[in-house]
């Protein structure tokens, strides 16, 4: 029963979805705005799961004086630090007459948002210009035929999104040979390759969800292969 | 009309719309209304009844009522046919469209359209009851006092229309049709497969490495890390992870092996756990598991970023796992993971993030091989009969673009329409 009950929850929500795609009328064609509701409303709850889950992780780490603790202790300060201010933040709005969110701009809670989230996220996000430009270096390598044609493709490319390049070749001819191979590059061999991948997940997508749907395969509820 | 307005802005206004109102005269514009036509004054404000005359645009015609079709119901399509004003010289500044329970009204307003547009979906209807509607060409601008003035052309009634709901959506037909062929051919293979007919897969090199990418591990007497992307279970591709995760877990409990899944969702917490507790237990060592292995980081995508690089490059593991859906933590994480010289096998559905897996990883699985990666793992009869039939589906696309391009470059017909789905 422990692995009947969630496959033939499986199935039959795997097919009412596929069938509410085909039939507008109810109650088919409510049903994906009513299973969205059901699905923000289990995360909702599930956030405490995996808090709860970072905080014990992190608690064991810290008692058992493992080789990273320290981080496993900044981990439970800021957390613990971060709710007791928007508690308070809250708790403190509450009195106030309007009264005011632990969200609003002004409060601890937005400080700590704006100061300390926002420009941690903006720095781990800008990091990925110095990653691109060494993963780039390692693929344009000239090493076969294909990173040959990749190196030309991306040269172009790159060539044709800065005028530069089509600044430079000016004095031989007036036409913008840089930017007019990347649009055709991008337009016509990359829109072909990525149409074809799109196929194919689509696909994948759907044996996925029928061996899903015939409870072939369910690894995903703990329950291996069929 | 004052020409005397300090503003210098209202005056050429208002010279533009006089020079408009002699063009107008000058082209005898028809300004009657005949009886099947209901007189309509301005909606937001009005001017002196001469001028309301001359500026009023002339009507939309053939105006169409009908329910939205392929839809749940609560909809009315209305169209009509452009003003003859609605050139793109501004004498039509859009449409009205009003609706009534009655045909001598009072109708209430269910929408404006802008100018050149030729319909209007009214989505606040009861199926329950009938409607009239009217549409009229409005012209619109600023007077002196800078108030919004509205002048409506004449409307002609249409009705009555009832929306409904419909049971099955035609714009999906050729979809469904597809999807019965290749649902069917995935079936087909699968009892086939059970009957014990063998099933030739091509090889995936880089589901081939799996097995390489665990036993390097242990050999190196290091961690293995495995990431199943940034999405809830509600993503086709994490559920694909997770099976993925099933089978790679078997390998690392046989081999004893460490294998740490940093998670950033709490469902996929739960879901990871259980997968890892049924592969341990299969292979006979459910003792071994232990709850540090699943953990939970971050719901928040560069927090997970920077707290997996920072496991990587204190823990440094032999072999790290990308499968499942990534946005631009993608390129962060396999630079990282290659800096330490971790051998990497990624596996995405997010045809943007799999340039970076390339450059990055040493293998990749392309789209449909991370769906395919969890039964050509099982060599499980009945799931490698399920690639089988999605082979024939890719087969039948083939065919289709084969003969669509011939189609199409004959100029006999657009196949593309067919897979057009609204």
């Amino acid at each position: 029963m422990r692995r009947q009950i969630p496959i033939l929850i499986t199935t039959i929500a795997g097919l009412v979805f596929a069938i509410s795609y085909f039939i507008p009328h109810d109650p088919f064609g409510e049903s994906e705005s009513i299973f969205g509701d059901w699905i923000t409303i289990v995360q909702a709850f599930a956030v405490w799961l995996g808090a709860l889950n970072l905080l014990k992780i992190s608690f064991e780490k810290i008692s058992s004086k493992s080789a990273d603790w320290p981080y496993a202790a900044i981990i439970v300060v800021s957390l613990m630090g971060t709710l007791a201010v928007g508690f308070y933040d809250g708790y403190s709005g509450m009195a106030q007459d309007p009264q005011i969110s632990f969200r609003d701009p002004g409060t601890n809670f937005d400080w700590l948002y704006r100061f300390i989230y926002t420009p941690l996220s903006a720095t781990m996000f800008s990091m990925l210009a110095f990653f691109v430009a060494s993963a780039s270096y390692r693929a344009f390598r000239a090493r076969n035929v294909q990173a040959t044609l990749l190196l030309i493709a991306g040269f172009f490319v790159m060539g044709g999104r800065v005028p530069l390049f089509d600044m430079m070749i000016s004095p031989i001819t007036d036409f913008p040979v840089f930017s007019w191979f990347a649009d055709w590059i991008m337009t016509y061999p990359n829109t072909a390759g990525q149409r074809a991948i799109m196929i194919g997940i689509a696909l994948g997508i759907m044996s996925s969800s029928l061996r899903i749907i015939l409870g072939i395969e369910r690894s995903h509820i703990g329950g291996g292969s069929g | 009309m004052r020409l005397s307005s300090p503003n210098l802005t209202h005056n050429c206004l208002r010279i533009a719309l006089f020079t408009l109102s002699l063009l107008l005269i000058s082209l005898n514009a028809p300004l009657a209304q005949d009886a099947e036509t209901a007189p309509d004054t301005a909606v937001v404000n009005t001017e002196p009844a001469a001028d309301a005359a001359i500026l009023a645009p002339l009507p939309a015609a053939n105006v169409i009522a009908k329910d939205l079709p392929n839809d749940k119901g609560g909809a009315v399509l209305v169209s009509w046919e452009l003003s003859p004003d609605d050139d793109g010289n501004g004498k039509v500044s859009g449409y009205l469209v009003q609706r009534s329970e009655s045909k001598d009204g009072p109708f209430e307003t269910a929408g404006n359209a802008v100018r050149g547009a030729t319909k209007f979906t009214d989505n606040k209807t009861d199926d329950d009851k009938v409607y009239f509607y009217k549409v009229a060409a409005y012209f619109e601008y600023l007077d002196a006092a800078d108030e919004k003035i509205r002048i409506t052309s004449a409307a002609t009634v249409t009705g009555p229309v009832q929306s409904s709901a419909q049971w099955f959506n035609m714009n999906r037909l050729y979809v469904l049709l597809f999807m019965l062929f290749v649902a069917g051919a995935i079936i087909f293979y699968i009892e086939k497969a059970k009957k014990g007919e063998e099933i030739y897969i091509r090889k995936i090199a880089g589901i081939d490495a799996v097995d390489e990418a665990v036993g390097r591990a242990t050999e190196m007497g290091k961690k293995i890390f495995y990431i199943p992307g940034i999405q809830d279970m509600n993503d086709v591709q994490t559920i694909a992870s997770i099976a993925i995760l099933g089978r790679v877990a078997q390998m690392a409990a046989e081999y004893d092996t460490w294998l740490e899944v940093p998670v950033s969702k709490s469902m996929v917490l739960v879901t990871a756990r259980e997968a890892m507790k049924e592969a341990y237990t299969k292979v006979g060592r459910p003792d071994a598991l232990q709850d540090a292995q699943v953990h939970y980081l971050t719901d928040d995508q560069f927090g997970y970023a920077a707290a997996i690089d920072g496991m990587i490059v204190r823990e440094k593991p032999a072999t790290i796992f990308y499968m499942g859906a990534f946005f631009a933590e993608s390129l962060i994480l396999a630079e990282t993971g290659n800096s330490v010289g971790a051998i990497q096998i990624a596996g995405t559905a997010m045809p943007a993030q799999l340039p970076f897996f390339v450059a990055a990883c040493d293998y990749t699985l392309i789209g449909e091989e991370l769906f395919a990666a969890s039964a050509y793992l099982s060599r499980e009869p009945r799931q490698l009969g399920s690639l089988k039939g999605q082979d024939m589906g890719k087969g039948l696309f083939i065919l289709c673009i084969i003969v669509g391009v011939i189609l199409a470059t004959f100029d006999i017909w657009d196949m593309s329409v067919i897979f057009v789905s609204r």
